[in-house]
């Protein structure tokens, strides 16, 4: 805990600039209701700038203030109002940087409305100039701002339901080469991947409409394929159409070609903006179609330590908005991810309820009000041999996503999607056996690889690939009794 | 090290040591609890012994090979009610399952209710779910002669009967069925229904306990509750005893349970009314007029 | 074809001890398990038959094996599947789902195709077996 130097307010209301702390930006003594929006920030002051100061500052900016005394506060209940700096905080380990624990009224954000939440919280304030760096890292959002959202079109329990499929997480790939394939190439992927054993396939972020395949051939063919990998294997199958576009008008066509086409998913990315994307989830519950959300841009802001919303922030606003899967990381693949972090992040999607943790980086107790969970998506440089730290690390609520790892394979699609279920079968039987995947995984692999071509030749090509990088975004609470 | 000669020589002797036997230990700890936990019982501990002594036998011919079928586990216990049936019963099956015969120690306890349906086609599941859950354990069946009511023809405990039998000549099966109930309708129930009787080899009879053997049961479970009688009560107790004995719907040790229960009762209601502190000595002694205080005494003998 | 339904439909057939240990699996997680069997395996039939009621407290597996084996006797050309149910709050779903009996032979399933507007089809998977009426299909 920072000392305080409490000021005088008997001057609040002369014109002219006062500190933030002084205007109550800050208050030691808040009691955070159980009704309040509560956000914490990490907060690096440029020197010489007090970090009590730097946090009511941020207070400030985030709600009511302005840079300099205005006579108009004084017609409003201007206490209520105002946001709380009420705890801040050193940053263990990391000289400079500060955590500011702020209380916003629930009466400063329209209901249901994502857009009007972060307009709020991270509108103006990252650019103010006494910080070099601020970062949103966690917020609580109250079970009576939770209330006003309707969450996740479907949620994991009625997907599960909707896809009859139980027990075990669901595979998928996305369709690569990422650009260039035309419609007949493209469904070829789809239709091999799916009858080899995954359970979706999907388009890439930036498969929107090109000049080399336009968005209604893609859907046609994608659907061809889609369907008769269903005739043959006699599973659901789906491929995440996506139907990102420029404007709210061609997304909707796009949705409603999915769904007369009888796709069970469309697709989103988060470029499109979170009123799209709250609409587009509306959209995707009126119509029974599930809504996959790829989280395209998001290491713009949320990779780096010191400045920008943590990808948990993220996580909690897409659960709000009402999408079905969201891209949470892979901890082993080829993208940012440390382990603990990434632990929060998909407790947050899946949990009712979500206890502080500070080894997993979540800062507030979270209640979701039986809000349905967010399906996460592990994507990105996983392949079969790690299939079995993948289901100890996540679980069965998950949807693994090998691109490479299947399209990739020496012996083709199919069989690259084949080694992909095999591996994951062998693994979850092996688990529910009572046996430690951890140490043994390597082993029921193999065995598994045994009896299946597939798997085999996946093994002998990727067995020994790993990404060992350390993460730019590990948590920085040591656990301890007086953390 | 032992040489590859050695190995070959043990195998030659074919020398089992009962001794040396993990499972053995493990059994004469459940002797001992027996002998030491349930007073008196002579005969139950001496047959007890018995069957432990040949299954631990079979087991080691079993594994020199000179066995091979699963003997016959399936027990009746009889005697009347509170003279350590479900007791015994706990303590056969972690005897059965040290020895590997039961998968867990567990016994799932079941009267007729549990078993008989009471419409067609509602026996079979229950009875099947009552195995179900008894599955890899003791099931026991207490008073088990009311599944059998020869008076009446349509009675759906012929059935629970019959699906009995089935699993219990099921050689797959690990389910040991235990018969519990009163010697003379137990005889009655077996030779009515012999196909049953031949697979039961075990019988264990429980008498009822003596007058002494209630007093020291009495005298264990008061102080199992940290209570203790002072010497007035204890006389007290033992003429009560004398007396619920020669009463109707005597039950043994579960019996003395309800007495020692009513005696506590009557203890905290006369503390409560002396309205003064309570010293420890008060709260765990129970004295000769929370024994007397028994509707036994106030009506006499002759209520009995 | 090989009928893809379930949690293990990709590894080699369950034997019955690999069944047990599946089951034990559900019942230590507290989830009741019940049996179903069909004779149309359409990937949109959702509701099979049901042999009985879901099996509820049990500690071991026994009796859910019984029961397998009782309706594999009573449907051998049908599929059998083991459900177990999770009742916990915010779950209330089937948790695990996997088969235990499939038919000697699969027929498998046919893409049937109207052609619409627009180059689109409008696709229909159909069961080849449920041509024929019930108690006739996968005959041998």
């Amino acid at each position: 805990m920072v000392a305080v130097e409490p000021e005088k307010k008997a001057d609040r209301w002369d014109p002219g600039v006062h500190s933030y702390a002084s205007m109550g930006y800050f208050d030691a003594d808040y009691e955070p209701k159980e009704t309040d929006v509560l956000a914490v920030f990490r907060v690096t002051p440029q020197p010489g700038v007090d970090p009590i100061e730097a946090a009511a500052a941020v207070a400030g900016e985030s709600s009511t203030a302005t840079w300099t005394v205005v006579w108009t506060d004084r017609l409003t209940a201007n206490s209520h109002y105002q946001a709380k700096a009420y705890r801040v905080e050193d940053v263990p380990g990391r000289p400079g940087e500060y955590f500011a624990y702020i209380a916003y009224d629930l009466d400063l954000f329209e209901e249901g409305s994502v857009a009007n939440l972060t307009s709020s919280i991270i509108g103006n304030v990252f650019g103010f100039k006494p910080l070099s760096a601020l970062r949103l890292e966690d917020m609580r959002i109250p079970v009576s701002y939770v209330k006003t959202f309707q969450g996740p079109a479907h949620g994991i329990v009625m997907e599960r339901e909707h896809l009859n499929k139980y027990g075990r997480p669901l595979l998928g790939a996305t369709v690569k080469p990422k650009l260039g394939l035309s419609a007949r190439n493209y469904g070829r992927v789809i239709y091999e991947a799916c009858k080899g054993g995954l359970d979706f396939t999907k388009d890439d972020e930036n498969i929107n409409s090109q000049p080399f395949m336009r968005w209604r051939d893609r859907f046609l063919f994608s659907m061809e394929g889609v369907n008769r990998a269903m005739a043959e294997t006699g599973e659901v199958k789906g491929h995440f159409l996506n139907v990102t576009a420029a404007t709210m008008e061609d997304m909707y066509e796009r949705a409603e070609f999915a769904k007369e086409l009888g796709s069970v998913v469309v697709m989103i990315d988060l470029t499109v903006g979170y009123t799209a994307m709250q609409s587009m989830a509306n959209w995707a519950r009126r119509n029974g179609v599930l809504l996959h959300l790829h989280r395209a841009g998001h290491s713009t802001f949320t990779r780096q330590k010191t400045h920008g919303v943590s990808f948990r922030v993220l996580a909690k606003w897409c659960r709000l908005i009402g999408v079905d899967h969201l891209h949470a990381g892979t901890v082993v693949g080829k993208l940012e991810g440390d382990p603990a972090t990434t632990r929060g992040f998909y407790d947050t999607m899946r949990e009712d309820y979500v206890p502080t943790n500070p080894a997993n980086g979540i800062f507030f107790d979270q209640h979701w009000a039986s809000m349905p969970g967010v399906l996460p998506v592990a994507s990105g440089g996983i392949h079969a041999g790690q299939m079995h730290q993948l289901l100890d690390l996540f679980g069965d609520d998950v949807i693994l996503q090998f691109g490479g790892g299947t399209i990739g394979h020496p012996l083709g699609i199919a069989a690259g999607a084949e080694a992909n279920r095999v591996a994951l079968e062998a693994v979850v039987k092996a688990r529910n056996e009572g046996r430690d995947l951890l140490r043994e995984g390597p082993d029921i692999l193999r065995v598994a690889a045994g009896s299946n071509r597939a798997l085999e030749a996946a093994l002998a090509t990727w067995g020994d690939v790993t990404f060992d990088y350390t993460s730019t975004d590990a948590p920085d609470a040591v656990p301890t009794a007086s953390y | 090290m032992p040489t590859e000669a050695d190995a070959t020589d043990e195998l030659t002797l074919e020398e089992f040591d009962l001794a040396s036997d993990d499972s053995k230990r493990q059994v004469e700890e459940t002797l001992a609890a027996l002998e030491n936990e349930l007073v008196g019982l002579g005969s139950v501990k001496d047959r007890v012994r018995e069957i432990a002594a040949l299954l631990l036998v079979d087991r080691a011919r079993e594994q020199l090979g000179l066995s091979s079928s699963r003997p016959t586990l399936h027990m009746s216990f009889t005697g009347g009610p509170g003279t350590g049936k479900t007791t015994v019963a706990q303590m056969m099956a972690k005897i059965l399952h040290s020895l590997g015969y039961v998968r867990t120690p567990r016994v799932h306890t079941v009267t007729r209710d549990d078993l008989v349906g009471q419409f067609i086609g509602h026996t079979a599941p229950k009875t099947k779910e009552a195995i179900a859950r008894a599955a890899g354990g003791v099931l026991f069946i207490d008073e088990a002669y009311y599944l059998f009511r020869p008076e009446n023809e349509r009675d759906y405990g012929q059935e629970v009967i019959e699906i009995l039998l089935q699993e219990m000549e099921n050689e797959r099966a690990s389910l040991v069925v235990v018969f519990a109930g009163y010697e003379d309708r137990m005889d009655t129930f077996f030779s009515a229904n012999p196909g049953l009787s031949s697979r039961v080899p075990h019988h264990i009879s429980f008498e009822d306990y003596s007058h002494d053997e209630l007093m020291r049961i009495a005298d264990l479970m008061v102080a199992k509750e940290n209570f203790r009688f002072d010497p007035a009560a204890r006389a007290a107790f033992a003429d009560y005893l004398e007396l619920r004995m020669k009463q109707p719907r005597f039950s043994n040790a579960r019996s003395v349970r309800n007495a020692v229960e009513r005696c506590r009762l009557r203890q905290a209601k006369r503390l409560v009314e002396l309205h003064k502190p309570l010293t420890r000595d008060d709260l765990v002694t129970l004295t000769e007029t929370d024994v007397r205080g028994s509707s036994l005494f106030r009506d006499g003998a002759s209520a009995g | 074809m090989q009928l893809r339904h379930g949690a293990f439909s990709y590894l080699p057939d369950l034997t019955d001890d690999e069944i047990a240990l599946q089951v034990r699996y559900a019942l230590d997680h507290g989830w009741p398990v019940s049996i179903e069997h069909t004779d149309d395996p359409h990937p949109r039939n959702i509701y099979w038959e049901m042999w009985g009621l879901p099996l509820f407290d049990l500690i071991e597996p026994d009796g859910v094996m019984a029961e397998i084996a009782a309706c594999r006797g009573a449907f051998p050309r049908h599929y059998v599947r083991v459900l177990a149910y999770d009742a916990r709050l915010g779950r209330q779903t089937t948790a695990l789902s996997f088969l235990v009996q499939r038919p000697a032979h699969e027929p498998g399933f046919e893409l049937a195709r109207t052609e619409g507007a627009g180059r689109a089809q409008a696709y229909q998977v159909k069961t080849y077996a449920a041509a024929a009426p019930p108690g006739e299909r996968y005959a041998d």
